[in-house]
């Protein structure tokens, strides 16, 4: 009640629709369709490299959406969590490198991992939290880099700079989850549930709170909110969501090394996440599939250019800058600034 | 939560301050005078034997605080433009680290032109400040206020920057040959050993890295006296108290900012001729200096140029104790003095907002 008014009155630019309108439009249930029947069509190739490496870099881009558009907290340690839990699967679980790897089985060792996940990314937002505003992305980098560079050292725990290799999706009721078609299915359910929790966190409660403290932590404060409690609150739950993509992404290269974790693949997060837009839940996998497209097609890309196939990350800094310096609010404010009126224009006035 | 400016105590002030602090931290005051004598004993003494066995060689330790020392320096002139910038104008810039290789790369390749060494400095500092200068003018400038965009922004060029270095100098390793007149070592007045014959040995330790850090010192001295006894300097203290009243009082903000941007940014550049002297210039180098230089400032205090160089100190005598002494967790140290900071001292050790 108290809180319902102030996530109205969203901070300007890249506020969050919260009051999306009630029902699923056409377009979403075609969606839904096309990518369930997806494996009818499309080759192994496209199932588990593109959409299956989409829906899990769009699931950790997510867990930073999260907290970046509904938590005015930019995080940059998702990624090192989503690495953290797959360090963990392979620590717990069996790798090629038995003389670290426990060799639990899977059942005891993802429950474990995201359990711990979820403890590292709620003490990571615990520390962040100390200093607010623009200080967080400082300090959620700075963790993010001690975990890669303590990991590339450690060759106890940690496997040193090569980590781990041999990490497999396990094989349960009768079904080998490494195959293409279950494992694209297993990316695609977490994808769905987590984008599912983020929609109803932020509708409930404890996500109006949270966008109410975005907006104005003093009013909240004095209205009696713990606004400490609500941020790191918000930390462990987008480090639920990050956690299990964390682990698909292990299996899905069947290794974890330090580069998973390294600086570029955090701040790619982030690119992925504004590219997309900050604004909705859909942005992150709309920047991630993109993204994707981009890492596989941009050599063939770059060389039509005439360019050498290796400038890669110059296209995504200058897509990246674009972004931020054109459309703050990702391709999705773009689509509903530009095109979406346009379109409605031309079937004669819209809504 | 005073909010008084950066560093705005004049001499006497500083020395009032630190007596109320000995008065209302008596017990922390008497363990700082002992570590302070126990530190001068251990590098000056002649270590006792049983102590050199369970210590190890009282060598390694000299060397390990000398680096030390002298990496803090390099640290502090990355980190001092990084803070100022970021106090004056409330923009993170992560691109920092690029200006600094940048600055390394442009040095490089003064010196293979020139083939000495000082005007290196000079070119990486006039170049990279006039990149930061477009920065400030072309970009940052349109977005004031919006420091999550100028954030991101920052990111991007870094990305940017970064592969487009790539392309030019490649993945090698580069490194600035010192100049004669700074190579070899130079003799200390710190007893290493004493033979049996009662002769002592001296430490020996390389000519530039002294020379280097001195110079980080004198220039550190500098910015404070800028930042305190000038008048461009009152105006910058002013813009970190309160940016809008010191707009409000016909102050050429935009000018100053522009200004302080470049000098930020110049002093990047020239940190990377130093660092591609000391150490070795190659990608990632950017990134490396980028979390030491946040590192140092979450430490030491946003702004506050006496805040960056004890940052800047304890986080590199933090990485080269941990790296001779426990070579797999030496990042570890800094991260967690960072960790301490963050938990008992938010704001920084010497913030004074």
């Amino acid at each position: 009640m108290a809180a319902a008014p102030v996530a109205e009155a969203a901070a300007p630019g890249s506020a969050p629709r919260t009051s999306a309108a009630g029902g699923i439009p056409t377009s979403g249930w075609i969606l839904a369709l096309v990518l369930l029947l997806m494996p009818t069509f499309a080759s192994d190739f496209f199932l588990v490299q593109v959409f299956g490496w989409a829906f899990v870099l769009g699931t950790i881009a997510l867990s930073l959406q999260f907290l970046a558009g509904y938590g005015g907290m930019v995080s940059l340690v998702q990624m090192t969590v989503a690495g953290f839990a797959g360090y963990m699967v392979a620590i717990l679980g069996t790798s090629g490198l038995a003389q670290i790897s426990l060799g639990w089985p899977f059942w005891l060792a993802v429950p474990t991992a995201i359990a711990l996940a979820v403890l590292f990314g709620t003490l990571s937002g615990a520390l962040a939290v100390r200093t607010a505003g623009i200080y967080t992305i400082m300090i959620t980098l700075a963790i993010a880099a001690a975990f890669f560079y303590f990991t590339r050292q450690n060759e106890t725990v940690f496997g040193g700079f090569l980590g781990f290799n041999g990490v497999r999706a396990p094989v349960f009721w009768g079904i080998d989850w490494r195959a293409p078609v279950p494992f694209y299915y297993l990316c695609l359910a977490w994808a769905a549930i987590a984008w599912g929790l983020v929609v109803w966190v932020v509708r409930a409660p404890f996500g109006l709170a949270l966008q109410g403290i975005r907006d104005n932590p003093r009013r909240m404060a004095a209205l009696g909110f713990d606004v400490t409690a609500h941020r790191i609150a918000a930390y462990a739950f987008a480090a639920f969501l990050a956690a299990p993509a964390g682990i698909l992404l292990t299996w899905l290269n069947g290794q974890i090394a330090p580069g998973t974790v390294g600086i570029g693949p955090v701040i790619d997060v982030l690119v992925i996440a504004v590219i997309g837009g900050l604004g909705r839940p859909i942005g992150p996998f709309v920047g991630a599939l993109l993204y994707v497209l981009l890492r596989i097609f941009a050599m063939d890309l770059l060389v039509a250019l005439g360019l050498s196939g290796q400038r890669f990350q110059l296209v995504i800094g200058l897509g990246f800058l674009l972004t931020v310096l054109f459309s703050p609010d990702g391709i999705l404010g773009l689509w509903e600034r530009h095109i979406r009126p346009r379109l409605a224009g031309e079937r004669g006035g819209g809504r | 939560m005073a909010r008084v400016g950066l560093g705005s105590a004049t001499a006497e002030g500083d020395r009032n301050r630190l007596a109320v602090w000995i008065e209302h931290h008596p017990l922390a005051a008497v363990v700082l005078a002992a570590a302070i004598v126990f530190l001068l004993w251990l590098v000056f003494a002649d270590w006792p034997e049983e102590f050199e066995r369970w210590a190890g060689r009282k060598r390694v330790f000299v060397s390990a605080l000398l680096n030390g020392i002298t990496l803090g320096g390099l640290y502090f002139l990355v980190a001092a433009g990084f803070s100022l910038i970021f106090g004056l104008m409330r923009n993170v810039n992560l691109a920092h680290g690029s200006l600094y290789l940048f600055g390394g790369y442009l040095g490089y390749a003064t010196v293979q032109a020139t083939g000495s060494w000082l005007p290196a400095f000079l070119v990486a500092f006039v170049l990279v400040a006039l990149a930061g200068l477009l920065l400030q003018v072309l970009v940052f400038r349109h977005m004031e206020g919006e420091e999550l965009r100028q954030t991101l922004v920052t990111i991007g060029l870094s990305i940017v920057f970064a592969d487009l270095m790539l392309w030019v100098w490649g993945g090698d390793f580069y490194q600035i040959p010192t100049p004669d007149w700074l190579a070899g070592p130079v003799e200390l007045p710190i007893v290493l050993d004493v033979r049996p014959n009662g002769e002592a040995v001296y430490l020996r330790y390389p000519r530039v890295r002294l020379v280097i850090f001195a110079a980080s010192v004198v220039l550190g001295l500098l910015l404070w006296l800028i930042v305190n006894k000038t008048r461009i300097g009152t105006l910058i203290r002013a813009g970190v108290d309160d940016r809008e009243m010191l707009a409000a009082s016909a102050v050429p903000v935009q000018l100053l900012f522009a200004l302080v941007f470049a000098f930020g940014a110049g002093l990047a550049g020239m940190a990377g001729v130093v660092g591609g002297t000391f150490q070795s210039l190659s990608p990632g180098e950017d990134t490396r200096f980028l979390l030491a230089s946040l590192v140092v400032v979450i430490v030491g205090g946003m702004g506050s140029i006496p805040g960056a160089a004890l940052g800047a100190l304890l986080i590199g005598l933090a990485e080269q104790f941990g790296s001779v002494y426990l070579p797999t967790y030496a990042i570890v140290f800094s991260f967690l003095i960072m960790v301490l900071v963050l938990a008992f001292r938010p704001q920084g050790l010497l913030s004074l907002r």
